[in-house]
């Protein structure tokens, strides 16, 4: 009931929001990424692209928007970003994979509406990098306003967050946190964790098995404990689970990429992989994508061989090659710029830049069946953007997701000074007054 | 017989070990307020044994009882703290540094104890659990924090025994007594379920998903040693003993489960998860049940709703800017039971962090200022505390057959200035004493 009260907060263009699923956005540059540019109309039904054209009429049940001249691009998806969510890292153990972003998603997390104000509309929801096999990721749209359970990218392929290196190797150890050492301390350590894990997952599978047939034999046998620690694993080794690994270093990309061709796995997307680019054939055959930073480089130890190129270079090696966030690392409202600095460094194409944060990401998550292009039968997740969205000057106007508004600017503009006036007045209001029976006690 | 009595109740006030005695005791014509129905401006209730016996416009009054002239006095049944640690020992001295920032507005002043580790199957295997283990074991009826409830119109409390992830069993006592077996009403009413969220130091779990997943594991152990168990009880022969497991034992024990939950996300994400583990739910905290109200509705979910309204930290950075959704919650927190009323959710209010039981009463009327009914701010501290915890076949209403818990004020009980005249426990009569030297349980 008070339910309104929450949705009066959010920022829903109430008359577009109440088109009962179709819009017909006109006079606008659409960029397909996939099927290149195309200057007319969108049609969305029923949250999804009905078509798309340049000699489309608007349906009478539509409701028209005029893009006066501007961009329709796919909504940008984030591989990596930890907003959204109140815990990001257990970083008390090295393999926790039996913790699930999912269980403590944060709809209420402003960075969520910061991220679609951007344009970004998908996020993959990591797990931190404190430890060797970190938790389950979740796949997010920017649904903001909506629960927990909204949010969630229904049909995604679960995931799992690795990491190697420095944060790894330094975390719950004796030198940043206080407390008992945590193994492991070197890269070796980590190769040892992986491979420790794995071999671990492989016990428990086998004795599922053998519980399986020693039951179908009609023998009385005590069900094994189910362990959710390892049952991700066996995903993993299943094939039925994606890994997203944290790692820098070319020689620990190639450590982590051999100890799971051992196992019998694949390496999904490397995360940050900055020095993939001295590794990018050997990624390439492995079937591992990259997702890296445009160009931050040298904020620490194992950054420093850190390139501009690197994005462009896996690309053109044939690497499955994204760009992420690592939000709050490194803000979502950037992803449309550091798309764009791949022009300058690389040379790459507007549509091979703007691939790199839509339908790459979108193929890296196996999602691409549903967003990541504008093309006919997609989820409608379209940023309406006044200028080329690859400009310093581009503003996002409108954010669809499902083909619904949930980001609108106009509207947000209007709504600023309302809300400053809300702050003050409450403020006002809750001054503590004097009152001495509030008073505490030393503590 | 008066002089008996006060002296007995002096006596117990002292801490000498000489029980009370619960004789036969009316109030006649005082405005009565059974809670379990309308309310009698003109009644008499009679006790007996520490039970109520009748209550009634007109029912008789033996001769032996003793009478009290209710001209003036309003009679409600016993207040209870739906969550406690009135009577429990204080804790061990804690770190002064300034408590865990995030979600917390729903964290209550429990007992801090220190981290267990049971079993040596790894590092997530049974540590902070102490499921096994019973408020009403940990009951200390000598201590201050006792005197200091009832002084406060309180006649009982439902305790847990502290900060760990498994806190265990809360009981149900009432606060007054010389014996702990005599004050307590229920020994477990359910595992209080707390979220410690330590950062990287001092072990598994430490992060809010990490506690998530342990209690997951805890209860897929639960369900597999018990099927273990039921499988070798049949016939032991040819199987492995399944271990003893007392962790394990503490949370098949508990007939429900308490989780708790502040913001609207908590609140539907503690719904979620009480569902997924297939556990009778309680959530505690509430400070914006206003925005989920309809969520507990829909889910048959109670509310516990903690009475220290969320408020900015002291010595807050200046610098740090709430956001208005913060400072919304803030201002309407208090609207929260009003809306839990109206939406139909059952909902009891807890002592939380209110560091003080005389300031309690200022904190209801804060919610009936609010909009909540007098009725339902009169059930959310007796009726609805004992049907949510499952004892309002012995309490939380005047009706006849029930434990004769009774609170009786000069006035009305949400004008925080009218005085409290006395409390009655198991039938015994107590006069608000001057507190004796502060002590409380944080």
């Amino acid at each position: 009931m008070n339910r309104r009260l929450f949705l009066s907060s959010l920022v829903l263009a109430p008359s577009l929001a109440a088109a009962g699923g179709s819009f017909f956005i006109k006079n606008a540059k659409i960029l397909t990424v996939t099927k290149g540019r195309v200057d007319g109309a969108l049609l969305i039904r029923d949250g999804k692209i009905a078509a798309i054209g340049a000699n489309l009429t608007a349906p009478a049940d539509a409701l028209t928007l005029d893009a006066e001249g501007g961009y329709l691009m796919p909504g940008i998806v984030d591989c990596h970003a930890h907003v959204g969510a109140d815990a990001i890292n257990e970083g008390t153990i090295s393999v926790s994979s039996m913790v699930r972003i999912e269980d403590v998603l944060a709809p209420d997390d402003v960075q969520i509406y910061r991220g679609l104000a951007a344009g970004v509309t998908t996020s993959n929801v990591l797990h931190g990098s404190a430890n060797t096999i970190g938790g389950q990721c979740s796949v997010v749209k920017m649904r903001w306003g909506k629960s927990a359970t909204q949010m969630v990218f229904a049909g995604a392929k679960p995931g799992i967050k690795f990491a190697l290196g420095e944060n790894v190797k330094r975390s719950g150890g004796g030198t940043n946190f206080s407390g008992t050492l945590r193994y492991p301390a070197t890269r070796m350590g980590v190769e040892d964790v992986v491979r420790e894990a794995f071999n671990d997952a492989r016990a428990y599978q086998r004795q599922r098995d053998e519980y399986q047939t020693r039951l179908a034999k009609g023998e009385r046998v005590l069900p094994p404990r189910r362990d959710f620690k390892l049952e991700p694993l066996v995903e993993v080794l299943e094939g039925r689970r994606l890994v997203h690994a944290h790692c820098y270093r070319s020689d620990e990309i190639l450590m982590l990429l051999r100890a799971a061709e051992e196992f019998g796995f694949r390496i999904r997307t490397l995360q940050h992989g900055l020095e993939a680019y001295k590794v990018a054939k050997e990624i390439a055959k492995h079937g591992a994508g990259v997702s890296t930073f445009a160009d931050s480089w040298s904020y620490k130890i194992e950054a420093y061989d850190a390139i501009p190129y690197n994005a462009a270079l896996c690309m053109k090696a044939g690497v499955l090659t994204s760009l992420n966030t690592d939000a709050p690392v490194t803000q979502q409202r950037h992803l449309l710029q550091d798309a764009a600095k791949t022009l300058r460094y690389g040379q790459l194409t507007d549509d091979e830049a703007l691939s790199l944060i839509t339908i790459n990401p979108a193929r890296q998550l196996m999602i691409e069946d549903r967003v990541g292009s504008l093309e006919v039968g997609k989820d409608a997740d379209i940023v309406f953007t006044d200028k080329h969205p690859l400009s310093l000057y581009a503003k996002v106007r409108k954010v669809f997701i499902d083909g619904e508004v949930y980001f609108d600017r106009e509207q947000d503009i209007r709504q600023r000074a309302e809300r400053a006036e809300r702050r003050k007045a409450l403020i006002e209001k809750l001054k503590p007054a004097a009152r001495p029976s509030q008073k505490k006690g030393a503590r | 017989m008066q002089k008996l009595l006060v002296s007995t109740v002096l006596l117990a006030a002292a801490g000498l070990a000489q029980s009370p005695v619960a004789g036969v005791l009316a109030i006649r014509g005082a405005h009565l307020h059974p809670a379990s129905g309308p309310s009698l401006p003109n009644g008499n209730i009679v006790l007996r044994n520490g039970l109520i016996e009748s209550i009634g416009p007109n029912v008789p009054i033996p001769p032996e009882a003793f009478v009290v002239d209710g001209a003036g006095l309003q009679v409600y049944p016993g207040l209870i703290d739906a969550l406690s640690t009135w009577g429990l020992p204080a804790a061990p001295a804690r770190p002064t540094a300034a408590p865990a920032p995030g979600p917390s507005p729903a964290t209550p002043a429990v007992l801090e104890r220190p981290i267990q580790t049971l079993d040596e199957g790894g590092p997530e295997e049974r540590p902070s659990n102490n499921s096994w283990v019973r408020a009403a074991d940990l009951l200390d009826p000598r201590l201050a924090t006792l005197a200091a409830a009832r002084n406060a119109g309180y006649t009982t409390a439902i305790s847990f025994p502290g900060a760990n992830v498994f806190s265990g069993q809360g009981s149900a006592y009432n606060v007054a007594g010389t014996r702990s077996r005599q004050m307590v009403i229920e020994e477990g009413v359910g595992q209080m379920i707390t979220f410690p969220v330590r950062g990287f130091g001092g072990g598994f779990p430490g992060s809010l998903m990490g506690i998530i997943s342990y209690i997951r594991q805890i209860f897929s152990d639960a369900a597999h040693y018990r099927s273990s168990q039921a499988l070798y009880a049949k016939d032991p022969r040819g199987l492995p003993r399944p271990p003893y497991d007392r962790a394990l034992d503490g949370v098949i024990a508990s007939p429900r489960l308490l989780l708790p939950a502040g913001r609207l996300a908590e609140i539907d994400r503690m719904i979620r998860f009480g569902q997924e583990l297939q556990q009778p739910l309680v959530l505690y905290g509430g400070a914006e049940s206003f925005r989920g109200a309809a969520l507990l509705a829909a889910a048959k979910v109670p509310m516990l709703v903690n009475l220290r309204w969320p408020e900015a930290e002291r010595d807050a950075d200046p610098f740090v800017k709430d956001s208005l959704r913060v400072l919304e919650t803030r201002d309407l927190a208090p609207t929260g039971p009003a809306v839990l009323a109206k939406a139909g959710v059952k909902f009891a209010f807890y002592s939380g962090g209110v560091e003080r039981p005389a300031d309690l009463r200022k904190a209801v009327k804060k919610a009936v200022d609010a909009g909540l009914s007098k009725e339902d701010a009169l059930k959310a501290l007796t009726l609805y505390p004992a049907q949510i915890f499952g004892l309002d076949n012995r309490l939380g209403s005047l009706e006849p057959g029930k434990i004769a818990n009774l609170t009786v004020i000069e006035g009305d009980l949400f004008d925080d200035r009218a005085k409290l005249k006395f409390t009655i426990i198991d039938g015994v009569k107590y006069e608000p004493a001057p507190e004796t030297a502060p002590e409380t349980n944080r």
